[in-house]
């Protein structure tokens, strides 16, 4: 019997994933991956990098290309036009043809488009692809004065990050009262704020896109605003958040809502027919603090590790752990553990925050009223994982927390010990029975200061 | 660019200029008395013999003078070697001294106007150009442009870097005499420090330390905020003018033999050579000191101090190579290959060295302690080939000259048999490790880019593995340049330092062992 052949669309960290895994529990399966965007694996969060003369292109790709073969992984670069699942069969956009015996949609997601007028412009593009990429590159290559982006998110603030480099002007529409407001709380939020005009972006808060307009060549000349103001720009970056890149799948019998329908073992209305990372919408919420929709690097991973066990192994519903995400907000540095919202209930949740005077370094934890940790967010300094995975899953009080914060950290050697005063802070203003930790005689010596 | 950069730019290409047009000034006359004060008594009627047919000439040029010299010195040679009379043979090379005595040139005689309006005028420039960088920015790392750049990125800029510091490398040390110019106009410093004259070994040194000092406060500027980065710049920089550049130089002035303390054996390959052990036997109690003190950095301070914090310590805290790596380098760091196939290479290449190496001095110190008879030709032949090929060519000629082509470290990556030492320490029984923090790595690859030595470190950190590496040299720009926190240099408990995770952190679908 010829062993199965898993045909994964997409080589995205889901998708590839997936398939390494697989491999290192199942030498005989068949795997190909297929994708129309680029030929090897690449990450995606780095396309800011390459326009910004950080890397080169083949600085994203975490594996060499022999790297493939070795594994058996075969790679095939076409674009999926269809597919019959009755026939199990793809039907790519040459025309030629590819059965599968195992399939798996890990297509990602495209950027939002709201019906805006004049959004398909020339010089009005998002920032997703490889392609996308390409095409920012060709669209800012010539005299742009003014670059205008639409919506407030991590794409959003990268993009204006790119456009600096090549000293373009930026004027940032941001719809919400803060930046990232629905993420961030408000003190957070306005962190990040102050920070974005302090790189002389011009940062527009409560200001949404109302049109764009064209010039007599199809392209760009301007936007109008909600407030109905007119800037004039020769780019528009649409970075008002990413849905399911799943159109070629609509109106077939495979069901689909915004994303590719599963339930928590990735499967799909049709049997042998999975869906794993931005393009998969789960049937109920995987946690109590997720979204049926999971569009974040680290959950793609996850979801291609899980899939990858239950293929080859005695399925297991997918339980995300501790909540963790990071992010660089230009110059500043994020990182989150466990459940930070933006807004609580003050009768329910407790929240001890700490900032430092030069305002580009705080730190804040939530507890529930008996005092135990629920979640932090750490701005301008790092700190460890394990730490935090540990405290949250055990749900150490606050106090204990903080008390043992000096092994929390994870900057390097010689930094700021930021974490002495977030220990005052908190004794401060919730008492506790520890003692703020000490600098070492190295650190005063030659430590930088708080 | 701003005003401040663009005059720091020209002044350093106007120093740059003249550095490189120096050594062609003057004219060269010899003269018998010059011949009997610049040669060896041994060689002394000798030459003055070989040479007559050159005295009271005036050569317009130092090639014309050289080959005049070297036709006249090489019949001498060639003929005695044609009959086989080797031990009368001059294998002293005296075209650097004779040249540097004959010389009367503009330099020679204004050797402060000299020395200023070229190397005084690249350290002002290169000052200038550095010391306000990013001044109207927020504190961060900056790697923009980068890979758009011609110098940085193997552009053509590049290629005339790499090839200006070869051809420096190749004169300096197989044609010295035609750097005669450049060492007279360093002569005054020499006088003041030791006392003595200079040599090209003294230009080098002076050159090299001001090189780390200057690309030293570029580096002060580029990793803003970053207080290791800030702490390891200053130390190498205080290492190499303290340590590498005035203290040996001071020991001459004493009267004490010529040591920079902090060179280690076997990157200080000739410590055990019969002539630096007289020297160090003949040199009193400070001979001894020295002597004990190199023998203890080898056998106790090298694995004592990498066992607590790495390589580092030495490689991008101490070492001259490293110094110069760090500072002048660093704009080159990106362009270390980071394949697989580079790796292999790597181990085999700086383990021969280091085997190389040990056979070397094991022979030299068998030798030494059989009187002269255990292999003393291949001894001395053995340390040719070897301050030859590793000595010069590699440690100099590449480990310098390709920084525009293999990044900074090739020659710390590939060659160095110290490095190699310490690397194995430090992967076998060391605390230190690149820590992984859990599982934030996004894969993006800033940090095996801007690896120096080559390392993949992201095949690690996206696996949520602790980086243990011999080669690692600590530089900690990985963690730098990190947009998500994920890499930490640490010296912790040896136990699971190196550890492979299956699953990382944050999934809890699947359980492990259970």
């Amino acid at each position: 019997m010829p062993a199965r052949h898993l045909v994964i669309i997409g080589n995205g960290i889901s998708g590839i994933t997936l398939a390494r895994h697989v491999r290192k529990m199942d030498s005989d399966t068949r795997i190909t991956v297929i994708s129309g965007e680029s030929d090897y694996f690449f990450s995606r969060t780095a396309l800011m990098y390459v326009y910004m003369g950080h890397m080169k292109f083949e600085h994203t790709q975490p594996y060499e290309s022999w790297f493939w073969e070795k594994n058996r992984i075969e790679l095939k670069k076409a674009w999926v036009q269809k597919v019959e699942f009755g026939e199990r069969t793809l039907v790519f956009d040459s025309g030629e043809k590819m059965t599968y015996d195992v399939l798996v949609i890990a297509t990602g997601s495209k950027p939002n488009k709201f019906g805006w007028p004049g959004q398909d412009l020339e010089g009005v593009q998002g920032l997703y692809s490889k392609q996308d990429l390409e095409l920012m590159e060709k669209n800012t290559h010539q005299q742009v004065k003014r670059a205008v982006i639409v919506g407030g998110g991590l794409i959003g603030i990268e993009m204006a990050e790119m456009l600096a480099y090549k000293k373009i002007p930026v004027t940032f529409l941001v719809r919400e009262k803060g930046f990232w407001d629905n993420v961030l709380p408000k003190e957070e939020s306005d962190l990040v704020g102050k920070h974005i005009l302090e790189h002389h972006i011009d940062l527009r808060l409560e200001t949404e896109l109302k049109e764009i307009l064209s010039d007599s060549n199809g392209r760009v000349r301007a936007v109008i605003t909600s407030k109905g103001e007119e800037i004039s720009c020769e780019f528009v970056g649409l970075t008002a958040g990413v849905s399911p890149n799943v159109d070629f799948l609509r109106n077939t019998e495979l069901k689909v809502n915004r994303g590719v329908k599963v339930d928590a073992f990735f499967q799909t209305n049709i049997p042998y027919v999975f869906a794993i990372g931005d393009c998969a919408e789960f049937e109920n919420p995987p946690a109590a603090d997720r979204r049926t929709i999971e569009q974040v690097w680290y959950t793609g991973r996850k979801h291609g590790e899980t899939l990858a066990h239950n293929l080859c192994k005695k399925p297991v519903p997918y339980q995300p752990g501790i909540w963790f995400n990071s992010a660089k907000f230009l110059d500043i540095e994020y990182q989150t553990y466990g459940t930070v919202p933006s807004t609580w209930k003050d009768s329910e949740v407790k929240s001890f925050y700490w900032e430092h005077s030069s305002g580009k370094v705080c730190f804040r934890m939530l507890m529930n009223s008996a005092g135990q940790i629920l979640g932090i967010n750490n701005f301008g300094f790092r700190l460890r994982h394990e730490f935090f995975d540990q405290a949250i899953r055990e749900k150490w009080s606050g106090e204990k927390v903080i008390a043992k914060l000096d092994k929390a950290n994870f900057d390097p050697e010689f930094f700021a010990p930021y974490f002495i005063e977030i220990q005052k802070a908190f004794k401060a203003q919730f008492g506790g029975n520890f003692q703020p930790a000490k600098k070492s005689f190295i650190q005063k010596l030659f430590g930088a200061s708080v | 660019m701003r005003t401040i950069e663009k005059i720091g730019l020209g002044l350093f290409l106007i120093g740059l200029t003249v550095f490189t047009v120096v050594p062609f000034f003057g004219t060269y006359t010899l003269t018998e008395e010059l011949v009997l004060a610049n040669t060896k008594d041994i060689h002394q009627e000798k030459m003055a013999e070989i040479l007559a047919p050159m005295y009271g000439q005036e050569y317009g040029s130092n090639f014309s003078f050289l080959s005049a010299f070297g036709e006249n010195f090489n019949t001498y040679n060639d003929n005695l070697k044609a009959q086989q009379l080797w031990d009368q043979v001059i294998w002293d090379d005296y075209g650097f001294s004779l040249a540097k005595a004959a010389l009367s040139s503009p330099v020679r005689d204004n050797p402060w106007l000299w020395l200023g309006l070229s190397i005084g005028l690249a350290v002002l420039g290169g000052y200038l150009f550095n010391f306000r960088q990013y001044a109207e920015e927020p504190a961060g790392i900056k790697n923009n442009g980068i890979f758009h750049s011609k110098l940085k990125n193997k552009g053509w800029l590049g290629m005339i870097t790499g090839g200006y510091l070869i051809l420096f490398y190749i004169l300096l040390y197989w044609f010295p005499a035609y750097l005669v110019n450049l060492v007279w106009m360093v002569e005054p410093i020499s006088r003041m420090l030791s006392g003595g004259p200079a040599s090209q070994w003294f230009l080098y040194g002076l050159v090299y330390t001001l090189a780390i000092l200057v690309m030293g406060v570029r580096m002060f500027r580029k990793y803003r905020g970053n207080k290791y980065q800030q702490l390891r710049t200053a130390s190498v920089m205080f290492f190499q003018t303290a340590f590498a550049f005035l203290i040996p130089e001071i020991l001459v002035l004493l009267n004490q033999p010529y040591y920079d303390f902090k060179n280690i054996w076997p990157l200080d390959y000739d410590f055990f050579y019969d002539y630096q052990i007289s020297t160090f036997l003949s040199g009193g109690g400070m001979g001894i000191f020295m002597l004990i003190w190199g023998i203890l950095l080898i056998i106790v301070g090298v694995p004592v101090f990498t066992y607590f914090y790495g390589k580092r310590w030495y490689c991008s805290w101490v070492c001259g190579c490293g110094g110069l790596a760090e500072t002048v380098g660093d704009p080159f760091r990106q362009l270390s290959d980071k394949s697989l196939k580079a790796w292999k290479y790597e181990r085999w290449i700086i383990h021969s060295v280091l085997v190389l190496a040990v056979v070397m001095t094991a022979v030299t110190i068998a030798n030494y302690f059989s009187g002269f008879s255990f292999l003393g030709n291949v001894t001395n032949q053995l340390h040719s080939f070897y301050g030859f090929a590793i000595g010069s060519a590699f440690a100099g000629v590449v480990g310098t000259g390709f920084y525009p082509f293999m990044g900074n470290r090739v020659w710390c990556r590939f060659g160095c048999p110290l490095a190699a030492y310490l690397g194995i320490v430090q992967r076998f029984k060391s605390r230190f490790r690149i820590t992984t923090n859990g599982g934030q790595c996004i894969s993006c690859g800033n940090c095996s880019t801007y690896c120096e030595m080559g390392i993949d470190v992201r095949a690690y950190a996206q696996r949520g593995q602790n980086i243990v590496r011999s080669s690692c040299v600590g530089c900690g720009v990985c963690s730098a340049v990190c947009p998500r926190g994920v890499l930490k240099l640490e010296n912790g408990p040896e136990e699971n330092r190196i550890a492979d995770l299956p699953i990382i952190i944050g999934n809890d679908s699947i359980k492990l062992n259970a």
